[in-house]
């Protein structure tokens, strides 16, 4: 077989197509998506390049298990209706999946064109499916099973909490999922920026779950508007719960109060959901830094600084403890912060911030750092150098630092075990928690992860509640 | 849509009162708990802290002055029209016991927020003196209900034109000094007024708790815009209060973050001014 695989990729030297992007020097100050999509054309003829492998590493490497080769031979034959119902049946978000995955370490990492030439572009390709589906598909649902009776409530609606509702909607259960925010999408909604994910994408898959037949209620606060038990009371059958993690972690140093310093939750939610680039048409305002800041190296950190440069600022620096090798952004986001001119100050930390009369933030005290020892996360740990304080001018200080888990809906539940970091514990096979008839997934569980990460959480306790729904705990 | 069922104008018609209905907020409401308002589709979320629930009817009630744009897209909307989103209940209850004899003490729409937890501190069986201040006599809310709530009812004006002339401060140490078995005092307005009443009650030794409204976003923890400084620790208002030990709050801080968006809002409520005088 390695045989006939190796012929024809002898056979087929078509070089991986690139997704044609926004110019950097364009981009980088208005709020359109960078990449612009492959036409049909170049899917189809990206499509070519796959080996339709007979045990696909690729789907190895896919939290959902998408079954990527059926779907890409499917756009090689130019059946682009077959190909997107195909991703359906296991993934039911693709449009943003196609856009946020870090596919480079799941399904295009493990692909065997990528040990030689570059790998099939999966991500682009499932990209491409979901967005023509969506400007000219036929609109024609996937099959449903009978109603079982059943009733669900979905509490958050992310990326695992849509996963949920999209499995069981099509087995037949009755299902609401409950957003705390006037809009839903969770973090696909306050905190990717349009730039990487416009929130029409975000709404069209939701309005996609709707047509199925889910219920959407927004400004739910579940944990104060109305209580897990008092849920089971109003007669449903199973919670999930994929709340995500949301509790902004800040850097508890001197001066973290003053104006012109927000959490990158705070500075992305204002961008985002509030769509306060656009002020002041619309009412919800965003501190327009000139000289701005950005601690941390993260996806948000890229997302925060990238939106930082696109609301006119002079100067975005990210600033990082660690080195570059280090960095926990994905590849393509930090190369294309790079490319919008985002600066990068690497081994530094600050000390505390510095501010005016006004209480409006003018700078930061930091140090160098070298790296030492190997930490708790295997990376070699920050360590400062002597002596080697310094400042930093700045007006505008977003802390991307990570999240921890926020306490609102865990501790209206007290017979809800969490970990010592206040984390739900969850079964990782089922999702199940210890409360009967209540599974939890995403970064209410694992702490900040990837969508397709909460997905897949999503996806094993949507199988676990039918699982319930059909045959008892 | 939230509909707004009842709606009235008080003091010369800069505090707007607004009866909405929303049956599951008001079912799970308690005194000291607020709500996030969202007029429509381009409006901010703003955080106000309940006046009344009514569970049998499903309202609640808001009272706000008007104090920028968003607050006056709140008072164009009609009896009939309503708000597009209502979040809540958010933040803690008022935490309501017998202690015996309590002091409440109320500036500004902050009476309006006062007045649920000045009723329960009553029907829980203290003894409340209520002091309340404005600037003058029209400007003063909800003296009627507020002399119902509470077992003695005091007045303070800046110009004495109504009550006594001067500030809360000065009848509250009147209060203090009559009163030495007072065991605790609520003080809810202006920063300014919570920060010298906080001050005084302190010299007496008397606990205080202090209603904040800071700027938020979502109002469930989640993006720490209404960071406070309490006791040298950070808290978020939004689920750690919105009541803290008044003695404890860096009021200067509050202050200095409350300008945040000045400028921003300053132009965005004159834009909104000039649109709606030439329509």
């Amino acid at each position: 077989m390695a045989e006939q695989e190796a012929k024809k990729e002898k056979k087929e030297k078509i070089a991986r197509h690139p997704m044609p992007e926004q110019a950097p020097e364009v981009r980088k100050r208005n709020f359109k998506e960078v990449p612009l999509g492959y036409t049909p054309e170049t899917a189809m003829k990206e499509a070519e390049r796959c080996l339709q492998c007979k045990n696909p590493s690729c789907v190895q490497g896919c939290p959902v298990g998408v079954d990527i080769p059926g779907f890409i031979k499917l756009i090689k034959e130019g059946d682009f209706k077959a190909a997107i119902r195909n991703l359906w049946t296991k993934n039911s978000l693709p449009a943003v999946c196609g856009r946020v995955c870090p596919q480079e370490g799941q399904c295009e990492g493990l692909c065997i064109v990528g040990k030689k030439d570059k790998p099939v572009a999966i991500g682009n390709l499932e990209r491409f499916a979901a967005d023509h589906e969506r400007m000219h598909g036929t609109g024609e649902l996937p099959p449903k099973q009978k109603p079982t009776g059943k009733k669900v409530a979905v509490v958050g609606s992310g990326p695992s909490g849509l996963t949920v509702a999209g499995d069981l909607i099509v087995k037949g259960h009755d299902v609401t999922v409950m957003e705390a925010f006037h809009k839903p999408g969770g973090v696909l909604v306050y905190g990717i920026p349009e730039f990487r994910l416009p929130k029409e994408i975000v709404f069209s898959e939701v309005n996609f779950m709707g047509r199925l037949g889910v219920k959407v209620e927004c400004n739910a606060v579940v944990g104060r508007t109305v209580s897990l038990d008092e849920l089971f009371e109003q007669g449903y059958d199973a919670i999930y719960l994929g709340v995500g993690a949301g509790l902004p972690r800040f850097m508890n140093i001197p001066g973290e109060n003053l104006i012109g310093i927000l959490s990158a939750n705070e500075y992305l939610t204002r961008a985002n959901l509030m769509k306060a680039y656009l002020f002041p048409e619309v009412d919800t305002p965003i501190p327009k830094g000139k000289d701005v800041i950005v601690l941390g190296a993260g996806n948000v950190a890229m997302d925060s600084a990238r939106t930082a440069m696109r609301l006119g600022a002079d100067r975005v620096r990210i600033v990082y403890r660690r080195s570059r090798e280090e960095m926990p952004a994905r590849a393509a986001e930090i190369h294309h912060a790079e490319e919008e001119g985002i600066e990068f100050f690497l081994l530094t930390n600050p000390t505390r911030f510095l501010g005016n009369e006004q209480g409006r933030l003018t700078g930061m005290e930091c140090l160098k750092m070298e790296l030492g020892e190997p930490d708790d996360s295997g990376r070699r740990k920050p360590v400062p150098v002597k002596g080697s304080e310094f400042k930093m001018d700045c007006d505008l200080v977003v802390v991307a630092v990570g999240s921890g888990a926020n306490p609102l809906l865990t501790q209206s539940t007290p017979d809800m075990k969490l970990n010592r970091s206040g984390y739900i514990i969850a079964d990782p096979e089922t999702g199940k928690t210890t409360k009967k008839g209540v599974w939890a997934g995403g970064d209410i569980v694992t702490g900040a992860a990837t969508v397709i990460l909460a997905m897949g959480a999503g996806r094993k306790a949507a199988d676990s509640i039918h699982k319930y729904l059909t045959f008892g705990w | 849509m939230f509909k707004i069922v009842k709606r009235q104008e008080m003091a010369e018609g800069t505090v707007i009162l607004n009866e909405i209905q929303a049956p599951l907020i008001a079912r799970k409401a308690k005194p000291g708990q607020f709500v996030i308002l969202k007029a429509n589709e381009a409006g901010e979320r703003v955080p106000l802290t309940m006046a009344e629930t009514n569970p049998d009817k499903g309202t609640i009630t808001i009272i706000y002055m008007v104090v920028g744009k968003s607050t006056a897209l709140f008072r164009d909307l009609k009896v009939g029209e309503g708000y597009q989103d209502i979040i809540g209940p958010l933040g803690k209850p008022t935490h309501i016991e017998k202690v015996g004899k309590v002091v409440c003490v109320g500036g500004g729409t902050g009476i309006a927020v006062l007045h649920p937890i000045t009723r329960a501190l009553k029907e829980a069986g203290n003894h409340v003196i209520c002091i309340l201040g404005s600037r003058k006599k029209d400007l003063l809310i909800m003296e009627e209900q507020m002399k119902a709530a509470s077992s003695d009812l005091r007045i303070c004006t800046d110009d004495g034109s109504y009550g006594r002339k001067g500030f809360v401060t000065e009848e509250l140490k009147d209060t203090l000094e009559a009163n030495k078995d007072i065991k605790m005092a609520v003080a809810i307005g202006p920063v300014p007024m919570m920060k010298f009443v906080s001050k005084l009650t302190k010299e007496y030794n008397v606990k205080t708790v202090v209603s904040l409204n800071p700027i938020m976003v979502d109002g469930t923890g989640m993006c720490g815009g209404c960071r406070v400084t309490i006791g040298g620790q950070t808290k978020f208002a939004c689920v750690d209060g919105p009541e803290f030990d008044g003695h404890q709050v860096d009021y200067d801080e509050l202050m200095k973050r409350l300008q945040a968006y000045c400028a921003e809002e300053k132009n965005c409520y004159n834009d909104y001014c000039t649109l709606r005088d030439a329509s």
